[in-house]
This record gives C-alpha cells, sequence and structure tokens, in this order.
C-alpha cells in the first residue's frame, strides 16, 4: 500500500442543514489515490466532491469511516498538522499580506529559516511564472495571477499531496484552457498527488490521470480518463460526460462480453462487463460520434438500422444529425466533416432515409 | 423654480447640503466661535464675562491641580478605550461567527440598554456599586467577601472610586466599539482562517496574524467612537466618581454652572478639544485609519 497517497475508506459525511433536515453530503466513499497522481473528483454541485475534499484536508470531519495520508490515519488530526495544502476556490489570499508574505506564511508557521524562506519564495513564484510582483498586494492582480499566488502559496512549503477546490472555476475560458495545460505540466514536474474538484467533465478529461465520478454523495466510477469515457459503468456517468444515446431494451442473450438487446423491434448487439440474466431491462449506451451514418444497408454486420433524418446542423468541425429509428427511439449521430464539399449536410439533406450503424464494442450495456 | 432646479446639477448640490450647513452654522460653527472670543476673556465681578485678549486661562490649566484633572481626563478615556475592546472583542467576534439569521437577533440585544435612559441605568449602577449595594450582597452571600482578594476587587470597583468611574464609562460606550468591530469581523471570510490553518498556523497564530490585522479597522473606528466622548463625559465621573474624581467634563461644567466663570471653562472646553484631536491624530498616524488593510 506504499503506492497509496489518500485513502478514504467508508467514508460518510452527514450534515444538518439549517432548517434542521438531515443531509448525507458524503455517502459510504472508498477511494484510494495513488502517489504522484493527478486525480480528479468530478460531478455536479452538491455531490460530495467538495465536502470529500475538505474532510481530506481536515476543514471537516467524517461522521463515520478513516481518512488516510501517507499511510497514516488522520482521524480528528486538525487541519494545520496535516501533511496536505489548498488552493480554495476563492483564493482566500490574505488581503492585508504582500505576495511575498502570502507565499511566505506557510514557511513561518512551520518556523523555515528566514534567509531560506526568502530563497524558496522566490523559486515558488518562478515556478508559477510570476517572478517580481513579490511586493504587491493580492487586490493590485487579476485573477489570474492571484490564482497562481494561491498556487505557489500552497506548493512551496511541498505537501504530500495538494488539494485544489476548482481553483479555475473564477477564470475565463482562454485563461482556464491554458491553465489547465500548466496545472498539468506543473503537476509533472514537482511529483506531487494533485486532488482536483471540478465540475467541469472536459477540465476532468484533459488533466487527470483518474478520476472518480460522483453523484449524490457516492462515488459512481473510479477510473482513467478513457476508461469513464469509453466504458462508463452506470446511466449517470454515461449522460454526465460527454453526450450519449441512450436505447431501452431487455436483454435477450450473451455470448462472453457481447450481449444482444431488444429494444422495441430492433436487436441491438453491445458490450457488457456482468452478463446478466436474460429478460432483465437493461439500456444500450452509444456516444454520438461512434455511430456512422450510409445511403445504402450493409450487409453482414450487427447494428445497421433504418434511421430517419428529422435534423441535421452543421456546426464546423462535424455535422450533427437528429434521426428516429424504428421503435421510435431517437439517436443523436455526429459525423466529422473530413472533406469540405460536398459537406455532409448537403450530402445527406435530400435523403430523409438512410441507415445507422455502429460497432458492437462501440456500445455499451448499462443496468437501469 | 423646479424646471431651474433640474436644469442646474450645482444648485441641487447646495439645496441638498443647506439644511446641514445651516445646522452646523447655527449650532456648531457660531457657539465655537464665541468659545474661542470668551476663552481669552475675563471673569467680571458679577460672573459675567468681560472681552479682553488674555492667555491667563490658558495658562491656569497648566497649573499642577488642572494639568493633573486633563492628565486623569486622558488616562480614563485611554483605559476606557482599552477595556472596550477588551470586552467587546470577543463578543463581536462571537456575534459575527454566529449564524446570520441569529446575528441580527444578537445585534438587537446590544441595543435593548438604549431604550433606558441613560440616567437611570446609571443610577442602577450605583445601587449595584454603592457600599451596601447589589454587588457587595452578592459577593457577600458567596463568601467572597471574607477573602482579602474578593474584599480589594470589590474596593476596586466601589462607588465613588475612578474605578466605579471606569465601570460606568464602560458600559455606556460598549456598544459603540461592539458594532464597528462586529462589522469589520463579519466582513472577515472564513476561508482566509481555513487558508491560515491548511498552511499549518494554530488557532491563536491564525488570530494573531489574520483575523486581528483585519479587524484593525472595526478596531480604530470604535476606539475613535469611544475615546472622543470619553474625553469629555461628565454625567458619569459626576455620579459614580463623587468627589474624588474630577475629570475635564466636570471641570468645564462647574465652570459654566457653578463658578459661573465662562472664560476658564471656554479655555479648558478649547484644550479638551485639542487634546482629542491630538491623541486622536497620534492614533490614527500610528494605525491609520484601517481603511487601506480591507480589500
Amino acid at each position: 500500500m506504499d503506492d497509496i497517497s489518500v485513502e478514504l475508506r467508508r467514508v460518510t459525511k452527514k450534515f444538518t442543514s439549517p432548517e434542521g433536515t438531515p443531509v448525507i453530503a458524503v455517502d459510504d466513499v472508498t477511494l484510494g489515490i495513488r502517489n504522484g497522481e493527478f486525480f480528479s473528483l468530478l460531478g455536479p454541485s452538491g455531490c460530495g466532491k467538495t465536502t470529500s475534499l475538505r474532510m481530506i484536508a481536515g476543514f471537516e470531519q467524517p461522521t463515520s469511516g478513516q481518512v488516510t495520508i501517507a499511510g497514516q490515519a488522520m482521524g480528528m488530526t486538525p487541519p494545520f498538522q496535516r501533511p496536505v495544502n489548498t488552493v480554495f476556490q476563492s483564493y482566500a489570499l490574505f488581503p492585508h499580506m504582500t505576495v511575498a508574505q502570502n507565499v511566505a506564511f506557510g514557511l513561518e508557521m512551520k518556523h523555515a529559516p528566514k534567509d531560506g524562506i526568502r530563497q524558496r519564495v522566490t523559486d515558488a513564484l518562478a515556478m508559477v511564472r510570476l517572478p517580481g510582483l513579490e511586493k504587491r498586494y493580492p487586490k493590485q492582480l487579476s485573477g489570474g495571477q492571484q490564482q497562481r499566488v494561491a498556487l505557489a502559496r500552497a506548493l512551496v512549503n511541498r505537501p504530500q499531496v495538494l488539494l485544489l477546490d476548482e481553483p479555475l472555476g473564477a477564470l475565463d475560458l482562454k485563461l482556464r484552457k491554458e491553465m489547465q495545460l500548466e496545472l498539468k505540466t506543473l503537476q509533472r514536474e514537482v511529483g506531487i498527488t494533485f486532488v482536483y474538484v471540478t465540475h467541469d467533465q472536459e477540465e476532468a478529461l484533459s488533466m487527470s490521470d483518474r478520476i472518480a465520478v460522483m453523484n449524490a454523495g457516492k462515488a459512481l466510477q473510479v477510473g482513467t480518463p478513457t476508461e469513464i469515457y469509453e466504458r462508463p459503468n452506470s446511466r449517470f456517468v454515461a449522460d454526465f460526460i460527454g453526450e450519449t444515446n441512450f436505447l431501452a431494451g431487455t436483454l435477450a442473450g450473451c455470448e462472453g462480453t457481447q450481449a444482444a438487446v431488444d429494444c422495441g423491434g430492433l436487436r441491438v448487439f453491445a458490450e457488457t462487463d456482468h452478463a446478466p440474466a436474460p429478460g432483465t431491462p437493461v439500456i444500450v449506451a452509444v456516444r454520438p460520434e461512434k455511430i456512422r451514418l450510409h445511403l445504402e444497408p450493409l450487409p453482414n454486420v450487427l447494428n445497421c438500422f433504418a434511421a430517419h433524418i428529422e435534423n441535421v446542423v452543421y456546426v464546423g468541425t462535424d455535422t450533427r444529425f437528429e434521426m428516429r429509428l424504428a421503435g421510435d427511439h431517437k439517436l443523436r449521430v455526429r459525423q466529422q466533416n473530413l472533406v469540405s464539399t460536398p459537406d455532409l449536410a448537403a450530402y445527406f439533406s435530400g435523403r430523409a432515409d438512410v441507415y445507422a450503424t455502429w460497432l458492437p464494442d462501440a456500445a455499451q450495456v448499462l443496468m437501469e | 423654480m423646479l424646471k431651474t432646479i433640474r436644469e442646474r446639477p450645482g444648485l441641487q448640490g447646495i439645496l441638498l447640503i443647506s439644511p446641514t450647513m445651516f445646522w452646523l452654522t447655527v449650532f456648531l460653527l457660531i457657539p465655537l466661535a464665541l468659545i474661542v472670543v470668551i476663552s481669552f476673556g475675563a471673569r467680571g465681578s458679577y460672573g459675567n464675562v468681560v472681552y479682553t485678549f488674555k492667555l491667563s486661562n490658558y495658562a491656569r490649566l497648566f497649573d499642577a491641580e488642572y494639568a493633573g484633572i486633563l492628565w486623569d481626563s486622558i488616562w480614563i478615556a485611554l483605559l476606557t478605550t482599552l477595556a472596550c475592546i477588551l470586552a467587546a472583542y470577543p463578543l463581536a467576534y462571537f456575534i459575527a461567527r454566529s449564524h446570520p439569521t441569529r446575528r441580527s437577533f444578537f445585534m438587537f440585544l446590544i441595543l435593548i440598554p438604549f431604550w433606558t435612559n441613560f440616567l437611570i441605568r446609571i443610577y442602577a449602577w450605583m445601587i449595584i456599586l454603592r457600599g451596601e449595594g447589589v454587588l457587595n450582597a452578592v459577593m457577600t452571600a458567596v463568601g467572597l467577601m471574607n477573602t482579602s482578594v474578593g474584599q480589594w476587587l470589590f474596593e476596586q470597583v466601589q462607588l465613588y472610586t475612578p474605578g466605579a468611574v471606569l465601570v460606568g464609562m464602560v458600559y455606556e460606550f460598549l456598544p459603540f466599539m461592539i458594532l464597528p468591530l462586529y462589522t469589520s469581523l463579519e466582513k472577515l471570510d472564513p476561508s482566509l482562517l481555513e487558508a491560515a490553518a491548511d498552511l499549518g498556523a494554530r488557532p491563536w497564530r491564525a488570530f494573531l496574524r489574520v483575523t486581528l490585522p483585519l479587524s484593525l479597522p472595526g478596531i480604530i473606528a470604535g476606539s475613535i467612537l469611544v475615546f472622543i466622548p470619553a474625553m469629555g463625559m461628565f454625567v458619569v465621573p459626576d455620579l459614580m466618581g463623587g468627589a474624588k474624581t474630577v475629570l475635564v467634563g466636570n471641570l468645564i461644567r462647574n465652570q459654566f454652572f457653578t463658578a459661573r466663570d465662562w472664560p476658564f471653562g471656554s479655555a479648558a472646553s478649547m484644550v479638551l478639544m485639542a487634546l482629542t484631536l491630538v491623541v486622536t491624530l497620534i492614533y490614527t498616524r500610528t494605525f491609520g485609519f484601517g481603511e487601506e488593510l480591507v480589500p
């Protein structure tokens, strides 16, 4: 277990709301975050991701369960004794201190030698590419600069784990994209475990080594971005990450990892990893970009269905089709615009009736 | 007429400030000018004012007797301010950290004493602090008066001592310290304290490095609100200090109403004003007004 940096074992957090109703913010979550990993907690607001982070930081105590950091059970250990540092959503920079004083704060609290502090502050500010701003006050900095100061203030302490609570949430889109790349690069350089809370699926997918998708206090799925996107284990995960078509049906049979599902007159083939019994109600999830459109039916392929085009939208990189299959299933399809002329919209626009196909292992059987 | 006003913003401004200007001119500037003029005058044989230009009234204030009174006044006002800070801070902190729906209720409780006349409340304190008063009775009942420490404590605040004056002044001015302190503590972002803890600061150090500096504007505003009126206070020392405690406020009152020496009373008023200004200036020059600390 040397490999594990942060462990949450059966952690539950219950609150009482101001109105007196009990709220379960985090519900029996078990997670192992590996050393040096960029780990994201992803979910909609109120899913318990920030509460989980705050329990790692020590700002909240679990109602039950145990948080372990670097092999040490945290129990009731207060935040100031934990080997972690936090980058707050609001940055929480001390407004009455200069940038240098802000960054030096953690080192001073640990009684580091004075001349060593100055050097480390300079290094930390260079690391976040903010040199020469030592004497400024936070309010004299832009949002992006404040964000970097917050990062330097945390990283200068060389924590075992860096906790980041939606740190890019307040930045505009362009700056956010820049900072995403920078954060990822920085994380590789310093090799510190990052635990990153976000509600932005694209951010989580592009930055993380692994992601835990949370909803209603539960960690629904933990895996690499590819696993989460390609092999979602539940309807919520498939729906929350990216766009997905859901076809409801009942399982007809399984062969290995391939399942045949009857979806109101269609026989759909898809991947399954839990081999449910025939007759079980299931859903088939298939991503819009995995579907191909053809003018003629393809012979000898699984999953080839007549489709009626209802709407075509050209969005530059690809063309989006809204279509209807037999059995009244709606289907959204994206086709990449590989050639510029004739464009797909024009190509398909005269023909309302086409054929949609996808490979069985591009679709996923999920339990209802 | 209305049209002219609407078209001329300058005229609007003059109209808006004129009631205040009128009030301040009639009830502040003119009386102040009179006091300045009278302070250089002399007392006539029948207590009337003889208009001359002499500095003797001011010179008299440097006599040991009067200088002592001035010194005591500054001292008691400073002590009152300090005691108010110490008493108000925990209370303001508690209210600022309590649930938002309860805060206004607590502030309401702070303001309840204002419903009763100030004099009546001071009389209540006199009943409490009298030699045979409520405090004595309670301390006797719990056995404290049998101990020398208990006796010493009681003597410090017994009626007609400087301690009793201090109690009365702190009581009177406490809300003026609580309100600005509460305002600045309430603005303090709780995540700053979390950040301090996260960076390894124990609660006490987080308080010294984050909470205290960020509440300095409140401390400064409260100190000014307490110190200035405390310098001129004469009701509390009159009623609770007995003959032993004469402060500059009592001195001025006595000159106007008892001794009928208006010129000397005016000079004392001018010196009180100057002293208050000087102390306030030194204070704000040292600590600033505090605004620059607030983001």
